[in-house]
């Protein structure tokens, strides 16, 4: 893209007239599609709701085996990892390359440590039988249908989280790539910019899945 | 645009009002406030949103067609939201078979 006419700005496409016109329409967009993102979980949030208010007992049941220290310790680190990539893009804007690169990485792995703790859990519902399927057992609910339910809420939901947190460390990986290569300046980081963005867009997710399924019926164990 | 560029201590104030946030909801919700568990707990939920939406995601410093591409999220949502409900909360009125 260096031989167009825009020579003075390398990073400039040709249907753009300046670098700030080009910006504003990267930054819309990724919020469009975030916003499409929005109404994406918000459709799922709204089942949870509705099955919660159909079955509010056997929710409640169900929410209380999540074990509650563990969740809020992974939103700790999500939340960390949300503020070293905000430092990454400071450090973009200010063209500081090496900080960029070492916030990114930081990112990943806090990102890593989530995912992993993430398994754990899962991990530990195969162990109960709370994996819905033929093998479900949840001791003490009434009827087994509707702790399956809050259960393939959780596991859809969550899961669909870490989908978009593993796509996150794949845009961090491309990132840091770039990054190393010397592509992000201070006049160019919009890839930076947008991919902190989607990052702290999958961080707003969780911080609304972490109360829906961990704390709302705590109080009645 | 004017590159708006925030110090390390904005951000920092704002990583630590979150991580206090979390444990705030945390606690609460081994107190029982009846019906309100659920409204204070979606309260901090919004509040820590708004924090990452308007200091980590530069919504304040964003342009106008931004914003109002936020506000429209929060008017979609609230159709789909409500229509839902309509739906939902008024199947029993009419005694259909089937519902």
């Amino acid at each position: 893209m260096a031989d167009h006419a825009h020579a003075a700005s390398p990073a400039l496409q040709v249907q753009f007239d300046t670098a700030e016109q080009q910006k504003d329409a990267s930054t819309l967009g990724m919020w469009v599609f975030l916003i499409t993102e929005v109404m994406f979980f918000g459709g799922m949030f709204l089942a949870y709701i509705v099955y919660r208010a159909a079955y509010p007992d056997i929710f409640a049941l169900a929410s209380s085996s999540l074990n509650v220290y563990i969740g809020a310790a992974n939103t700790a680190v999500l939340l960390c990892s949300s503020f070293t990539m905000v430092l990454g893009v400071r450090a973009a804007q200010l063209g500081q390359k090496k900080a960029l690169a070492i916030n990114i990485v930081l990112t990943m792995l806090l990102g890593f440590v989530f995912l992993g703790v993430k398994a754990f859990e899962w991990r530990e519902k195969f162990i109960e039988h709370h994996v819905p399927g033929p093998s479900f057992h949840f001791a003490g609910a009434a009827m087994q249908g509707p702790a399956q339910l809050f259960f393939s809420l959780y596991f859809a939901m969550t899961g669909l989280h870490a989908l978009h947190m593993v796509i996150g460390a794949g845009i961090m990986t491309w990132l840091l790539i770039n990054s190393i290569r010397g592509k992000y300046s201070a006049e160019y980081m919009t890839p930076v910019d947008i991919g902190g963005l989607y990052w702290h867009f999958v961080d707003i997710i969780w911080i609304f899945l972490f109360p829906l399924f961990y704390l709302i019926d705590r109080h009645l164990k | 645009m004017t590159q708006h560029i925030d110090s390390v201590k904005t951000y920092a104030v704002i990583w630590i009002t979150l991580l206090v946030l979390t444990v705030v909801t945390t606690l609460v919700a081994f107190v029982d406030l009846g019906p309100f568990s659920v409204v204070v707990a979606l309260t901090i939920a919004v509040v820590k949103m708004m924090l990452v939406a308007l200091f980590f995601m530069h919504l304040r410093h964003s342009g106008k067609l931004t914003q109002l591409a936020m506000a429209g999220t929060v008017l979609w949502l609230g159709i789909m939201v409500a229509f839902t409900f309509a739906d939902v909360a008024t199947r029993g009125w009419m005694g259909v078979p089937g519902r």
